[in-house]
């Protein structure tokens, strides 16, 4: 099987565990995102597979080979740190083709290798400056340039983008993805911002503050079919509503039946059960109508940030944001009386 | 009016200060000294102020330019042993975890605590024949019988470098633990081996700091003048000593003040040179 596998890996130092029971298996070519909260273990995981930490337990397969104990210097992937690493005493080209001068390529091989990368990250032009005289999106471009020098076999990125400001980290997001289409090269992202997962990815990895993977999968099934109560809570957000099993297709949430389209395999009678439903998926009505699948309550607040109206309601305690385009938007206002209509194929139901 | 800089005369007693305790304690006995050097000499007798350059026609001799080069040639080669001692082992330091930092850097620390003459003669006694070093080799069977290493350039040389070593360490010490530690492991992921990261990236990147640990060490052990006495023979003394030998026992203050401007002349311009071929190198990778 091609591709990037890791089995059963454990990473402790000292008492502290920084990843716990990894199996996965990252297919050839794709983008793949690390994605979790600070301390999750993602960079240590990113750090394990580029070989600059042993794990504890467990196996690194590459291609079927196993890598687990090849040094770093030996594993051919080129890595773009989260402070990008960039040596200061050396010019732009000579960052650049730093790999090819250690494998000892001559001279004007390296100079064409450079010339050919800088202007793969459109920096042609720049190859003799100095490091301090780039601004912090052209750093970020030779020390993409720098890592894909030989050629890697795989292409991992430590946050490289929380540097940037907002703007410039979109634009390079994009240019980083067509980048890797272009070079179909097996890339691995760590980062923190959800929303560059979900733009960037064929695959989100996500990992929760217990330092386990708790889900993977491609950017929509994991926003549309949370695994369980952190990814739903992590990713996006979600209105989650505690409840128990109350038949095949029926959770009990409250006093209200709440009718779902859907239930995980083998859930026995009163199982205590997560409902999470999507903000956008949450309809509001004006006044109280009775119905299936309603729960009613009043508006505690109302955010309209131009692009989107998202309101926030109390029904008997519970809290349940909707969210809706301009044009859609319910005729209700602060302290109105109101009905939330929750669509069972938008209920999604997750083991406690 | 807050945060504004006090304007006019204020200002300037604030840096009066410093100023005149520089002229006081520099500026002054340096231009004595420099005003001494061209004083004439009476023999049996002291000096008469004057102008003339005969003390420096003077320092034209064998003696004076033998101990010239090599007063700068030991200060040379103990900044470099410290130097190239130093550095990984300051490295290693930054490396390792706070706690055992500390132990190291206290350690070093109260070796700067010890006098220059207590470190002296504890070095003679440990690379003497009779109760030194050697003695040990022999009982360990590494050594047939028991030599004698003092007095002698090598003794020298380690009692030089025992005591500039911690300002070495001290000097190198901020720059190396400030050191991004993704940057060795970025030569590392882009193929370089340990070794190879270490020179490359390392010391490459850090090359200022080792040049100023460099001439730091330079300039510190070219005063050197107690051990060369207690640690070396008459011929590895070094220009200290003959100056103060001028100075004090031939009672020839205006040679022994020549003998210093020049010396502090050679150093300076070596220095420079030092710092030039720094800069140069910099120079030539931008």
């Amino acid at each position: 099987m091609a591709g990037l596998s890791l089995e059963n890996i454990d990473k402790n130092f000292g008492s502290v565990v920084a990843v716990r029971d990894v199996n996965l298996l990252l297919p050839d070519g794709q983008f793949v995102c690390f994605l979790g909260p600070s301390g999750c273990g993602k960079t240590t995981l990113l750090r394990l597979i580029a070989g600059l930490e042993n794990p504890s337990r467990g196996r690194i397969l590459l291609d079927d080979e196993d890598i687990t104990y090849i040094p770093a210097h030996k594993r051919n992937f080129g890595m773009v740190f989260q402070s990008l690493a960039l040596f200061p005493h050396m010019s732009v080209g000579e960052n650049v083709t730093y790999s090819l001068r250690v494998r000892k390529s001559d001279k004007n091989t390296r100079r064409q290798r450079a010339q050919e990368l800088l202007e793969l990250v459109k920096l042609s032009g720049l190859i003799n400056r100095h490091i301090s005289q780039l601004s912090g999106g052209q750093r970020q471009r030779v020390a993409m340039a720098r890592a894909l020098a030989i050629e890697p076999r795989l292409f991992l990125l430590d946050e490289p983008l929380s540097a940037l400001d907002a703007k410039l980290r979109e634009d390079m997001q994009l240019e980083l993805r067509l980048l890797q289409q272009r070079l179909a090269v097996t890339t691995i992202l760590v980062t923190h911002d959800q929303r560059e997962a979900m733009t960037m990815s064929d695959l989100v990895v996500v990992m929760g503050p217990d330092n386990r993977v708790h889900q993977m999968g491609s950017p929509l099934e994991i926003y549309r079919n949370p695994a369980d109560t952190f990814v739903a809570d992590f990713i996006g957000t979600s209105n989650l509503m505690d409840g128990s099993c109350i038949g095949s297709r029926e959770v009990m949430v409250g006093r209200t039946c709440l009718e779902v389209a859907e239930m995980p395999d083998g859930m026995p009678l009163d199982t205590k059960v997560t409902v999470s439903i999507r903000p956008e998926e949450v309809h509001v009505l004006p006044g109280v109508e009775e119905g299936d699948n309603r729960l009613h309550g009043s508006v505690s607040f109302v955010r309209d940030v131009g692009s989107s109206v998202e309101i926030y309601l109390d029904c008997s305690g519970l809290q349940i944001v909707s969210q809706s385009t301009p044009k859609g938007r319910p005729a209700v206002k602060q302290g109105d009386q109101a009905t939330v209509v929750l669509p069972p194929t938008a209920c999604v139901v997750l083991r406690s | 009016m807050i945060g504004e800089k006090p304007k006019g005369v204020r200002a300037h007693l604030t840096l009066a200060y410093p100023a005149l305790m520089l002229g006081i304690f520099f500026i002054v006995p340096f231009g004595l000294m420099a005003a001494v050097s061209f004083f004439h000499r009476q023999p049996g007798g002291f000096y008469i102020p004057g102008f003339e350059l005969t003390n420096y026609k003077n320092l034209y001799t064998v003696l004076f330019g033998r101990t010239l080069v090599f007063s700068l040639f030991v200060a040379g080669l103990s900044a470099a042993v410290c130097v190239s001692v130093g550095f990984p082992f300051t490295f290693f330091i930054t490396r390792m975890k706070r706690r055992a930092q500390v132990v190291w850097l206290v350690f070093l620390m109260s070796v700067l605590s010890l006098s220059e003459v207590i470190v002296g003669f504890a070095w003679s006694l440990l690379l003497s024949r009779t109760a030194g070093l050697s003695n040990l080799f022999v009982w360990l069977g590494l050594m047939d019988r028991p030599v004698a290493w003092y007095p002698g350039f090598v003794a020298l040389l380690f009692g030089i470098c025992y005591l500039a070593f911690p300002y070495t360490v001290l000097v190198l010490y901020p720059p190396l633990s400030r050191l991004d530690p993704a940057l060795p492991e970025a030569a590392q992921t882009l193929g370089a081996s340990p070794i190879r990261t270490f020179f490359t990236v390392v010391v490459g990147s850090l090359r200022n700091a080792i040049v100023a640990a460099f001439v730091m060490v330079f300039v510190f052990t070219l005063g050197a003048y107690l051990l060369p006495q207690i640690l070396g023979r008459p011929r590895h003394w070094t220009l200290s000593v003959l100056i103060t030998d001028a100075a004090i026992y031939q009672t020839n203050m205006p040679l022994s003040a020549a003998m210093a401007i020049f010396f502090m002349f050679v150093s300076l311009a070596l220095v420079a040179l030092t710092m030039m071929i720094g800069k140069g190198k910099k120079l030539r990778t931008a």
